[in-house]
């Protein structure tokens, strides 16, 4: 399956994949109509930056054997057949249980706290790709498949 | 082969996927004393809360079932099983055959001996679907309602009810809340937190008896009450495989591959005795994700594959209204803490490794110290002074960021 990898060597901290992964869930039709909207909509990657100038993004690795999935207490979590780990909000009842399980702090509480939410490679909006990587100006997150 | 699996909760779903893993074909037959599908029980604070819908409480999708080729007996309860015929006898007659054997029987809940119990009449327990439809049912702005035990299922339960109720009080032999999951700092947040909401608390006293209405606790006080919820404690459902001769201690004692003592039988789940990594023992460690991985464990294995249950951590992921708790491992050794008016945090380190926390309110990427208890990480292998402040990947050496977030994971 096709995964987010990043380069943390071409990243600069700049966070535009932040804004592009809320922009793409947002419904919004520009990425400016964000502005004033923080906190009704969080972005599903995360930028880290330590004080020797390195930075990367972090979003859900679709772990093999996914300790989120195993863990959900509501069966919210699963894998597709393809292998991606997917969330259904419907079932979520946000005890964040997947949120202390999740080694790579990649899935976090949704807008409101009242469900969790987290990256699925933009399958569940109109991008079809994932908008963090068509819009990195660095090409510091990549999409691909790697047989590692 | 036949396998048959008694119980239909997180262990016994985990066992299906894990025969159906090596076994496309044998026969799965699961004996369920409940009338439903499964179901993750901490799901039903809530659907009282209305958080989630009945409809959506369903551990896996309607066909999971019919997809894994599953049997499943719903509303029979099992009563004993049968070594000599290797068949699981059934509550009212009939029996099921099995080659491969799990118990997965979860917990009952313990009620103590009470005076005048049996006076009451609207009283409950908080563990089942059932349980939840009932209490429920008795539910109205005009009842006042007592719950005895302030552990995780009294507070789970006291949150779905609470604006549902005139009034909600809890009393505990404990002299604080949650005190099987928090240190005493943290229980008095939460305790204040939730009098804030206007829950009331009678701590370190209980019940000497009940009138319909009225309980008198050993203090001397007396509490007025409509419906009343019993959620004292819990016990391993460890009878079948006692009866039947298999090694019982707190919960049912199994090895490394969820194996009891008894040839082709299996255990796994709130009723089974795993290894526990943070205690470096054999205990029952009544947590989901722990009945999920034991489950599975047992499921590959008795289809005639490989697998070991390598050991769980403790973790509870609790919130109570908007208040989000997270603990894990055991809270010995050094610590450190940073508690501010909205955040409680606890890192306890024994022998160079972080071996627990308590953290209450900020619950961000919590999950990266969880995996650094889980897997023991020697902490002078990272940044500990920017893993101290806040749970980072960017404190791990560049090798180890390079393999968490550019390899196949």
């Amino acid at each position: 399956m096709k995964k987010i990898y990043v380069k943390e060597n071409r990243c600069l901290g700049c966070r535009l994949c932040e804004w592009e992964c809320m922009f793409a869930n947002s419904g919004l039709d520009a990425m400016f109509k964000l502005k004033g909207k923080q906190g009704e909509i969080l972005p599903r990657i995360r930028v880290e930056d330590n004080p020797e100038d390195i930075h990367f993004a972090v979003n859900c690795r679709h772990c093999k054997q996914a300790i989120c999935v195993k863990s959900c207490i509501a069966g919210a979590l699963s894998k597709t057949d393809e292998g991606m780990v997917v969330i259904n909000k419907d079932k979520c009842v946000g005890c964040f249980t997947c949120v202390l399980v999740c080694p790579y702090g990649a899935i976090m509480p949704a807008a409101g706290g009242k469900a969790a939410q987290k990256c699925m490679l933009c399958t569940d909006n109109d991008r079809g790709e994932p908008n963090c990587v068509k819009y990195c100006p660095n090409g510091a997150i990549v999409f691909e498949e790697r047989e590692i | 082969m036949k396998y048959v699996i008694i119980g239909n909760s997180v262990a016994a779903t985990a066992c299906i996927e894990g025969i159906r893993s090596v076994d496309k074909e044998g026969e799965i037959t699961v004996i369920s004393a409940e009338n439903r599908a499964a179901y993750g029980r901490p799901l039903i604070s809530y659907i009282l809360l209305g958080r989630i819908s009945e409809e959506n409480a369903d551990y896996r999708p309607k066909e999971f079932y019919e997809k894994n080729k599953v049997n499943v007996m719903l509303g029979r309860r099992a009563v004993k099983i049968d070594r000599g015929k290797k068949a699981v006898l059934l509550e009212g007659g009939g029996e099921v055959f099995y080659d491969k054997l799990l118990v997965s029987t979860g917990s009952r809940p313990f009620v103590p001996p009470m005076d005048g119990l049996d006076k009451v009449k609207d009283k409950f327990s908080f563990m089942t679907f059932d349980d939840m439809k009932n209490l429920g049912r008795a539910l109205s702005k005009q009842k006042r309602v007592l719950v005895l035990g302030a552990g995780l299922i009294g507070l789970k339960c006291v949150e779905g009810i609470a604006d549902k109720v005139k009034s909600v009080t809890v009393v505990d032999l404990a002299p604080r809340i949650l005190s099987s999951v928090l240190d005493e700092g943290g229980s008095a947040i939460v305790q204040k937190f939730l009098e804030e909401k206007g829950v009331g608390f009678i701590l370190g006293d209980s019940v000497s008896g009940f009138e319909e209405n009225r309980a008198r606790l050993k203090s001397g006080k007396e509490i007025p009450f409509d419906i009343l919820v019993l959620a004292v404690g819990v016990r391993p459902e460890v009878s079948l495989v006692k009866d039947a001769g298999g090694e019982v201690n707190r919960g049912v004692a199994v090895n490394e591959r969820m194996c009891t003592s008894l040839p082709d039988i299996y255990a796994a789940g709130d009723c089974a005795e795993g290894y526990d990594k943070s205690v470096r023992a054999n205990r029952v460690l009544a947590i989901l994700p722990n009945a999920a991985f034991q489950g599975r464990c047992a499921g590959i294995n008795m289809a005639g594959g490989e697998d070991i249950f390598g050991g769980g951590t403790p973790l509870n992921s609790l919130g109570f209204f908007d208040l989000h708790i997270m603990t894990a491992g055991v809270y010995e050794g050094e610590f450190i803490e940073d508690i501010s008016a909205q955040n409680y945090k606890k890192l306890f380190i024994k022998e160079g490794r972080l071996v627990g926390f308590i953290i209450i309110g900020d619950i961000k990427n919590v999950g990266i110290y969880t995996s650094l208890v889980r897997e023991g990480t020697p902490l002078d292998k990272l940044d500990w002074r920017i893993m101290s402040k806040c749970p980072l990947l960017c404190a791990y050496p560049a090798k180890e960021r390079d393999e968490k977030l550019n390899k196949g994971v």
